[in-house]
């Protein structure tokens, strides 16, 4: 059990994730109210566009920044079993990026930086938008200090050991993101603050998009590493078995980390200041990455598989009906895994050097991404709060059943919200539009997947409610757990308290 | 199982990643080199401020050139800025290979017609040329795919596409429909 210094930095970490994340789904109902043209009332490109960015920012870099470092520390602490490496600092992290969500919230909210959640410059946003972002960004750097301080410190004591799995791919993403989010700090340092500020008048549009390229996509692997440290570390047990292979699990983070960084370009396909040979090998790096993660899906599938089968499961498939599929862990990492095959069809076709032409910026690239950042990057966040909330709190979680309900609904949410976005990314419909005003033919084609994109809005911002409430009720009235009760070894169903 | 070993079925899979994932490679390689199909990357710069004053993009040398290129191609330029593409309206023969020259005389724009592969981005300070070729007649729209501002919504041209024997090359460019 972690001491109360890192349960404290974990929880207070993850509020603010998790509060994020409960706000942004409220925008992104609006969203699809919206721009579904259905109620007039609601029409207004201003707050829509400010609704985007809100939610974009929100989720992408609130909820995750916040979701890692919380989880980093407990990781850190916990795998490494020692005390948190200078907790000043780390509350200092928690400090500086709080204060700079705080500094972006409000041109945000007050449509003056509606510049989505990618920065866009020509358009300016108002200049405390780009501090706030920034010193997120370098409030996160603390935390990757002190997650390589601990695992140095640690080798440094175990001379010869391998350090825990969970461990080894938390240092892998301190170091990823190190690295990352360089390009965007770069951007914004030497180009949005000079510019907002007035220094300079122009803005080199191309250097910009090229910067932010480079974060980007790792930016990516920056949120789904922690929802690969669940899958791999805590899904085969709580199925009832264990990891396939720790080696190949090694491989698939270090594949990620070196395959990772250099891909970025693959958003800018469609842009002329890059030349068709970057663009060429991109694809490639593109298409490299995708082996960590078949590997990660095979090796999480085999562990379930074992488990399955030493539950008694028999046959070809038998093994997935004998899955705890009531235990949270498991269904998230089964529902995650699924949404993930989908995403990643998906994404072949985007990461297509010249298929990507029929897709690009239409809805289908909202459709693939929510399936993959909100689908299996979400769901696993989910489960971990899930499973640290009691740890972190003292107490059970409120209520099992509901949580899978919860988990069920985000599921089924996102998958009749996604689809008729696929659909309507076929039929060229572009993503950031606040209503549909071309008086077209192939327009009208448009308006049935209007109201299946705003049931699952609904289901979804109700999961993600219910969401939160559950953390709220085991926080505050969950049953009180014994302080020696290993809570690895909980039965994982039939609690209810109240 | 030690845990420092990689199982007989671990290995077989991942042959089984490299063999897939070479295969998208392969099919991709192909088409680029053997059919020269690129995305649209055509590095050249221009000053978006000054297009107007421009050789190419002055507002009477505009729209659907009325001398077809050395390949017989069709060639079609383009402005984009806040809320338009300029010419608003534009007439080409079905079938044919059509070069489009597009420059921002602002901010980001892009420009994509559905269900077609003519998509590019326009970035200032940027030439985007994209070739397309249109086998069926029909009225298109050219929508604008990247957020420009709170007209964004507004932005699109029409694209007639006519069948070829009904199609008069234009006698000056800059006039459209
Ligand atoms: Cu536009």
């Amino acid at each position: 059990m972690n001491d109360a210094t890192v349960n404290r930095l974990t929880l207070f970490n993850f509020w603010v994730a998790f509060g994020a994340f409960g706000l942004a789904c409220f925008f992104g109902m609006y969203q699809v109210l919206e721009r579904s043209g259905l109620f007039a009332f609601l029409q207004s490109p201003a707050v829509y566009f400010a609704s985007v960015s809100t939610h974009g920012v929100l989720m992408a870099f609130v909820l995750t920044t916040f979701f890692i470092m919380g989880f980093g520390y407990y990781t850190a602490a916990q795998s490494l079993r020692r005390p948190l490496w200078n907790p000043p600092l780390a509350w200092a992290g928690y400090g500086v990026c709080l204060f700079g969500v705080a500094l972006a919230a409000v041109p945000l909210l007050l449509g003056k930086a509606s510049v989505l959640y990618t920065f866009y410059p020509p358009i300016q946003a108002n200049v405390f938008f780009y501090l706030g972002a920034t010193l997120l960004v370098v409030g996160s750097w603390f935390w990757c200090v002190i997650m390589l301080v601990m695992f140095a410190q640690w080798k440094r004591d175990h001379p010869g050991e391998t350090v825990p799995l969970p461990m080894f791919a938390t240092a892998a993403n301190a170091l990823l993101w190190l690295w990352t989010s360089a390009g965007v700090a770069l951007e914004s340092v030497f180009q949005l603050l000079p510019w907002a500020l007035g220094l300079t008048d122009t803005i080199d549009v191309g250097l910009a998009r090229t910067l932010f390229a480079w974060t980007l996509h790792p930016i990516v692997y920056f949120w789904l590493i922690p929802a690969y440290i669940a899958l791999y570390c805590y899904v085969p047990q709580a199925a009832g078995g264990k990891l396939f292979s720790d080696l190949l699990a090694r491989a698939a983070f270090v594949l990620i980390l070196v395959l990772g960084l250099p891909i970025g370009f693959h958003h800018l396909y469609m842009d002329p200041e890059q030349g068709a040979g970057w663009k060429f090998l991109h694809m490639v790096g593109t298409f490299a990455v995708a082996i960590p993660t078949l590997l990660t899906a095979f090796t999480v599938i085999a562990s379930l598989e074992m488990a399955g089968r030493r539950r008694g499961g028999a046959g070809l498939f038998g093994w997935i009906g004998a899955l705890p599929w009531k235990h949270p862990m498991v269904l998230a990492a089964i529902l995650s895994l699924l949404m993930l095959v989908l995403g990643g069809f998906g994404g072949i076709v985007n990461a297509s050097y010249a298929m990507n032409a029929m897709v690009h910026n239409t809805a289908w690239v909202p459709g693939h991404f929510h399936l993959i950042f909100a689908g299996t990057v979400v769901t696993m966040y989910l489960a971990v709060a899930y499973k640290l909330w009691p740890e972190l709190c003292g107490r059970r979680l409120y209520s099992d059943d509901l949580a899978l309900v919860q988990l069920w609904g985000w599921f089924i949410g996102m998958v009749i919200m996604t689809t008729p976005w696929h659909i309507l990314g076929l039929l060229g419909q572009p993503r950031r539009i606040s209503a549909v005003q071309y008086n077209s033919v192939l327009t009208l084609s448009w308006e049935p997947y209007e109201l299946a994109m705003i049931a699952g809005g609904f289901i979804l911002v109700g999961s993600a409610c219910l969401f939160v409430y559950l953390l709220y009720k085991t926080q505050t009235a969950g049953g009180k757990v014994d302080a020696r009760e290993d809570m690895e070894d909980a039965p994982p169903t039939g609690r209810r308290h109240g | 199982m030690s845990r420092m070993e990689i199982n007989e079925l671990e290995r077989k899979w991942l042959f089984v990643s490299l063999a897939m994932i070479g295969m998208f490679v392969g099919a991709i390689v192909v088409t680029a080199i053997g059919k020269g199909i690129h995305p649209p990357s055509h590095v050249e710069t221009i000053d978006s401020a000054s297009l107007h004053l421009s050789q190419e993009f002055a507002e009477d040398k505009l729209g659907v050139q009325p001398e077809p290129l050395a390949d017989g191609s069709l060639q079609v330029r383009l402005v984009a800025g806040r809320y338009g593409f300029y010419p608003r309206e534009i007439e080409v023969p079905a079938g044919r290979r059509i070069v489009f020259r597009m420059a921002s005389m602002d901010v980001l724009h892009g420009a994509h017609i559905p269900m077609t592969n003519m998509s590019t981005m326009i970035v200032p300070g940027y030439v985007s040329e994209v070739v397309s070729v249109f086998p069926k007649p029909g009225e298109y729209p050219m929508l604008c795919n990247e957020y420009c501002g709170l007209g964004h919504d507004h932005m699109w041209s029409k694209v007639t596409v006519v069948a070829q024997e009904n199609w008069r090359e234009p006698a000056t460019g800059g006039k459209q429909p």
